[in-house]
């Protein structure tokens, strides 16, 4: 253990360092993102009016919010499927359906989806036109195959007992799954929704193919931006969205370590 | 309700929904990859022509930009393994209440976004960035070195934002190895190192397969880090599909391209799958 605490150094200094750099030069007073100045909040101001950034972000916190709901139910439903029907016809193809687009290269998901996007257009007439819309079903559909990963290893790692003991009692199978299944899993669940949001608020080649003009979410606006130049507003930007999935991470995850421990006293 | 139509309820909804966003944009893709490139909108008409095909592997612009594309990919994925495998082997042998919030350490970074990450990159490694600054403050350097929109710069991007996946693999496999084959490796007298490379790394050979295909199928089509932060010349894969769809709307040389690159990432799954089945 103890030679390779110094890899084990350099990996996370290498991880964070580029972090704590963007952190620092949001609070710089000076226009470059080179030189250190003066400490200064001004940049977290022009954050707040810049209206473009600020339209993109919520925007993108809106899509993001769907498509994570979205594929929260459906990767549970398959979730629960691949880890609890045992086998049943077709169970391979499903599987590696719901697999595929973990390791999907971007930008084959992209042209595919918008293609289909396309097709649909010209065959029903819906969607009519993209944008948010497609952008939220392309999240959708990716973001689906995270939460059915981590449902059911959630569902394939948990006793049996408890839903067998609910049944033999009588409980009907939906009141099992609502009163038994649902309430633990619920942390998988949870952490499900959370990977699909930062999933959707991060994509930026799905999104570049499958919207429409009007809807530039923000990895698209921010890519524009970084290729005009680099701004401290940018770092700002970083800062407070670090932060706040920081912040999210870390508290979900002194709760749960304090719920386990709860748990498991006697 | 019979047990098989709640299975069927169940199933309904992610197999329409998956059918209909996964597997009906792949027939679209593969129908358009054979289709003729016309004037008009849509700007392809529906045939059986492997002319899309054919150019791809007569133009060796093509050709160079899928072999550049898979170098990159495996030399990123490389130097994650590289930097990850220490990593990986540390935690799995910390004392166990400090496994879990280091891991979440490795994770977190992922979680926030990587484009901005990608920014902070752009300011270390340009050529008034901190690096170059650095350098000349400790007097190593009297002139700049250009390492922003260079191939390196792409290197380190990649790693930086892939590393996760490798890290998280090789964990999990090398977490669950029994300490008493070290043990007895050191028992008969093997060094640390022999120990290393005789007993740990076969062991964990499924953990680095793992990770160096998480790390090495995306990074085969990745578009964006080569964008902000490779130079200007070599073009990888996903560059050229994008131009071809976007700038010169040719959709079905686009889609034959998306195939292909579709199948530079299925044979090395394929390959290790088939491997993984034998005995």
């Amino acid at each position: 253990m103890g030679r390779l605490l110094v890899p084990l150094g350099l990996g996370f200094a290498f991880l964070y360092l580029p972090i704590l750099l963007m952190v620092v030069v949001s609070f710089n007073d000076s226009r470059m993102v080179t030189s250190l100045t003066g400490f200064s909040t001004r940049w977290y101001a022009s954050l707040w009016s810049n209206a473009p950034l600020m339209e993109a972000l919520f925007l993108s916190l809106r899509i993001a919010a769907v498509a994570a709901t979205m594929a929260t139910i459906l990767g549970v439903l398959a979730g629960f499927a691949l880890a609890r029907f045992g086998r049943f016809r077709g169970r391979g193809g499903f599987a590696g359906m719901m697999a595929a687009p973990l390791v999907m290269p971007e930008v084959i998901t992209g042209l595919s989806l918008l293609l289909l996007f396309v097709a649909l257009e010209a065959a029903f007439g819906f969607p009519a036109g993209r944008g948010a819309g497609t952008v939220a079903i392309a999240h959708a559909t990716f973001g689906a195959a995270y939460v059915a990963v981590v449902v059911q290893s959630r569902l394939s790692d948990m006793d049996l007992s408890l839903e067998e003991a609910a049944m033999d009692l009588g409980a009907r199978p939906w009141r099992v799954f609502a009163t038994i299944t649902l309430p633990l899993i619920a942390p998988a669940v949870a952490a499900g929704w959370l990977l699909a949001f930062t999933l959707s608020l991060d994509d930026l080649v799905v999104a570049s193919f499958v919207s429409g003009p009007g809807a530039s979410t923000l990895p698209m606006v921010v890519f524009s931006a970084v290729r005009l130049g680099l701004t401290p507003e940018l770092y700002a930007l970083a800062t407070v969205l670090i932060g706040a999935v920081g912040g999210a991470l870390v508290l979900a995850f002194v709760v749960l370590r304090r719920r386990d421990r709860g748990a498991s006293l006697p | 309700m019979t047990a098989a139509t709640r299975r069927a309820l169940v199933l309904a909804l992610p197999v329409a929904w998956m059918l209909l966003f996964f597997a009906a944009p792949f027939a679209i893709v593969l129908a358009i990859a054979f289709a003729e490139s016309v004037e008009g909108i849509p700007p392809f008409a529906l045939a059986l022509n492997p002319a899309n095909f054919a150019l791809l592997l007569e133009d060796p612009f093509y050709a160079e930009a899928v072999l550049r594309s898979l170098r990159v990919a495996a030399v990123s994925a490389t130097l994650c393994l590289l930097i990850g495998y220490p990593m990986a082997l540390a935690i799995a042998r910390a004392p166990e209440r400090w496994r879990e919030p280091l891991l979440l350490a490795v994770i977190l970074p992922f979680w926030a976004s990587f484009l901005l990450r990608i920014t902070a990159w752009i300011g270390l490694l340009q050529d008034d960035g901190w690096i170059n600054g650095a350098l000349i403050g400790l007097g190593l350097l009297s002139e700049p070195l250009k390492l922003l929109y260079t191939d390196l710069a792409m290197y380190v991007g990649i790693t930086y934002c892939y590393l996760p996946f490798m890290v998280l693999p090789l964990y999990a496999t090398l977490v669950k190895q029994d300490p008493a084959l070290l043990e007895a490796a050191e028992d008969l007298g093997a060094r640390p190192w022999r120990a290393f490379l005789t007993v740990t790394l076969p062991l964990s050979l499924p953990g680095v397969v793992a990770g160096f295909l998480l790390v090495f199928i995306p990074a085969v089509g990745e578009f964006v880090i080569p964008e902000l932060l490779g130079g200007p010349g070599a073009q990888l894969i996903g560059r050229v599909l994008w131009t071809e769809f976007f700038q010169n709307r040719d959709w079905p040389l686009a889609a034959a391209l998306a195939v292909v690159l579709l199948l530079a990432v299925v044979l090395p799954i394929a390959l290790f799958q088939n491997r993984a089945a034998k005995p």
